[in-house]
């Protein structure tokens, strides 16, 4: 009997652990849900064809899916990535380069040589040109 | 190796070669044409920067050859666990080495006739092979799986290199949509043995698959059967092996020729080397898993190719059969059957590229042909080059005392010594089918009429790099040792640890 207590005990307050992020759930929940009734009721409302379509980054979002856009648009998205992974690298990197020291320095700067000849590549290439 | 230092000498091959590579990049693209348009058509001036850049990229590859013969054979392991270089590794790397080398030279002249000679595809060959080398090194499933997708990477590019032609494309999207499936699947199963392990490293993964073999928990044995799926995939092994003919057929043909010897020789290194070290212990459980494979492989090898009008089609059938017979060494799971399997991917290589160089010099009015009929009555037209594809076909086909018939000897013999006499047994009935498709190969070049010679000259570089691998196949049994020799020391170093 004892040791069922025990476990219910160890489970309960394992579960307390997680009150913070219940609470936050529900907070969450209750807030966007105020927001939207909110600009529901208060705000004038206008509707037409256009603003209740759904926006897909400038495509139409419901038509047939062969359909031609100019590849240079994904071009430039898949360059934006890379150059955005590399941030997401620098910032935990800057934050301990206290602690990696002179090992951890080099490293990024071997990781951003890498990059930089892809960048000159691309740009010999012309892929940054638009026209 | 210090407590603090950091030891990159065992790396210094990858290391040089990836320099090396990013360096020709750099010149390939500020000495070739520039700008958009340059990049959108094709002209002479492309094919200029090619070629320099690809003998500057074989020049690369040879030093590296050096390196990695310098290299102590002795056992070393850095990047705090993830690295380890060693006789096994060196062996691969080798042959890989050479396997690029050659490829590129084969690829040259054939680019520039098809106008798709581009300084990138030497570039791209280089950072291949810097994954493969990295592959075979790998001593952790992350570094085994960092190698594999810089390898893969490339290849799905070099596979569509040919842009405007919509075969070479579609080779290239079936074979990334397929090889991004099998590395979920290889992934899969890493992220199933670390969660029922605890480790990723090879050693480490040892230790404790030793501790429990008796009664491994399930989800590490299944783990391990999503790995061996996944490295299947990559060595193109039946039933993995759907993307094989039609990527063999689409691509370039001197992509082709890449494809069916470096990364089939770095891959087969792998899974001979998961297979052995970390899963060593666990050896009753996936001989099953490759007798399996092993089986299939060869009698889709053998029968699929049968109906085959397109040579390129055949080879990749072919390639799906030696990998077959290359496995049979490793159900053996001791010594002698990993020093099989090497010696046989050894074997394979010169013999692949040899007809494969061949293949490459199939051309009338500057037009590639690839039909089987086309070599009808080569022997009279061109009695050299019917000569080295006979040594070939012959060779493959295990007659002896061509090169071919003593891969398949050494793969054998420790499959009977180990007592796995079925599979033995249908290695050499799958072996006397494929026969079949290589002699008919020899008879129609040798007896049939006469079709219109092929383009002539062939270059001197296809010629040495022909005559080099075919007189190799030919005359491997005046003095195999140093072959064998080398194969036999690359597998005692996976066994010592």
């Amino acid at each position: 009997m004892g040791t069922d207590g025990d476990v219910m005990e160890g489970h309960l307050s394992m579960l307390r652990e997680y009150l913070p992020i219940l609470l936050f759930l529900g907070i969450a929940t209750g807030l966007s849900a105020i927001m939207v009734i909110a600009s529901l009721i208060v705000a004038r409302q206008h509707p037409d064809s256009e603003k209740l379509s759904a926006y897909e980054c400038g495509f139409e979002a419901f038509e047939d899916a062969r359909h031609k856009f100019d590849v240079r648009f994904y071009l430039v998205a898949i360059l934006f990535i890379i150059f955005d992974l590399e941030v997401a690298f620098l910032f935990p990197w800057a934050v301990t380069l206290g602690e990696i020291g002179l090992f951890g320095f080099w490293s990024m700067v071997v990781f951003l040589g890498v990059l930089t000849i892809g960048f000159a590549y691309e740009w010999r290439k012309g892929a940054l040109e638009w026209e | 190796m210090g407590e603090n230092g950091f030891n990159f000498m065992p790396a210094w091959p990858e290391l040089f070669l990836a320099v090396g590579g990013m360096l020709l990049l750099m010149i390939g693209v500020f000495r070739g044409p520039k700008g958009r348009e340059a990049a959108a058509t094709w002209s002479p001036a492309h094919a200029i920067n090619a070629r320099s850049v690809t003998w500057l990229a074989i020049g690369l590859l040879v030093i590296t050859a050096f390196i990695v013969s310098g290299q102590p054979i002795e056992r070393s392991v850095i990047f705090a666990g993830m690295f380890v270089s060693d006789a096994f590794s060196i062996f691969a790397k080798l042959l890989i080495l050479l396997g690029s080398a050659l490829t590129l030279i084969l690829a040259i002249d054939y680019n520039e006739r098809e106008q798709m000679a581009r300084f990138e595809y030497a570039v791209l060959i280089l950072f291949a092979t810097v994954g493969m080398m990295a592959m075979v090194s790998a001593n952790d499933l992350i570094s085994l799986y960092l190698g594999l997708e810089l390898q893969s990477l490339s290849l799905y590019v070099v596979a569509a290199f040919r842009r405007d032609s919509l075969q070479s494309t579609e080779a290239g999207l079936k074979y990334f949509v397929l090889g991004a499936l099998s590395s979920g699947m290889l992934l899969y199963g890493a992220s199933l043995v670390y969660g029922f392990a605890g480790t990723t490293s090879f050693p480490g993964l040892a230790a404790i698959v030793a501790d429990q073999a008796a009664e491994a928990p399930l989800g590490l044995i299944f783990g391990l059967v999503f790995v061996s799926a996944g490295l299947a995939f990559k060595v193109a092994a039946a039933p993995f092996h759907m993307w094989t003919p039609d990527v063999y057929e689409g691509s370039p043909t001197p992509v082709t020729a890449f494809f069916s010897v470096a990364p089939k020789i770095a891959a087969t290194a792998l899974f001979v080397r998961v297979m052995i070290e970390p899963f060593g212990a666990l050896g009753d459980q996936w001989w099953q898993i490759i007798w399996v494979i092993s089986i299939l492989s060869m009698g889709l090898g053998a029968f699929a190719a049968i109906n085959q009008t397109n040579i390129k089609r055949l080879m990749a059938y072919s390639s799906i059969g030696h990998i077959g017979y290359a496995l049979v060494g490793l159900v053996s799971g001791d010594e002698t059957g990993v020093r099989g399997v090497l010696t046989y991917v050894a074997i394979y290589l010169f013999m692949n590229v040899a007809t494969f160089a061949v293949i490459l010099c199939m051309r009338r009015q500057g037009k590639s042909v690839e039909r089987i009929d086309d070599l009808s009555g080569l022997a009279t037209t061109q009695p050299l080059l019917a000569a080295a594809l006979a040594i070939c076909m012959f060779s493959m086909s295990g007659i002896p005392p061509l090169a071919g018939f003593f891969g398949k000897l050494y793969v054998f013999l420790p499959a009977i010594a180990a007592g796995y006499y079925g599979l033995a047994v249908i290695g050499v009935l799958t072996s006397v089918v494929s026969a079949f498709y290589y002699l008919r190969v020899v008879k129609i070049m040798y007896f049939d009429e006469p079709a219109p010679a092929f383009d002539q000259p062939i270059g001197t570089a296809m010629c040495i790099v022909l005559a080099g691998t075919s007189l190799f196949t030919l005359l491997f049994f005046v003095y195999p040792a140093p072959l064998l020799g080398a194969a036999a020391v690359a597998a005692a170093a996976l066994f010592a640890g």
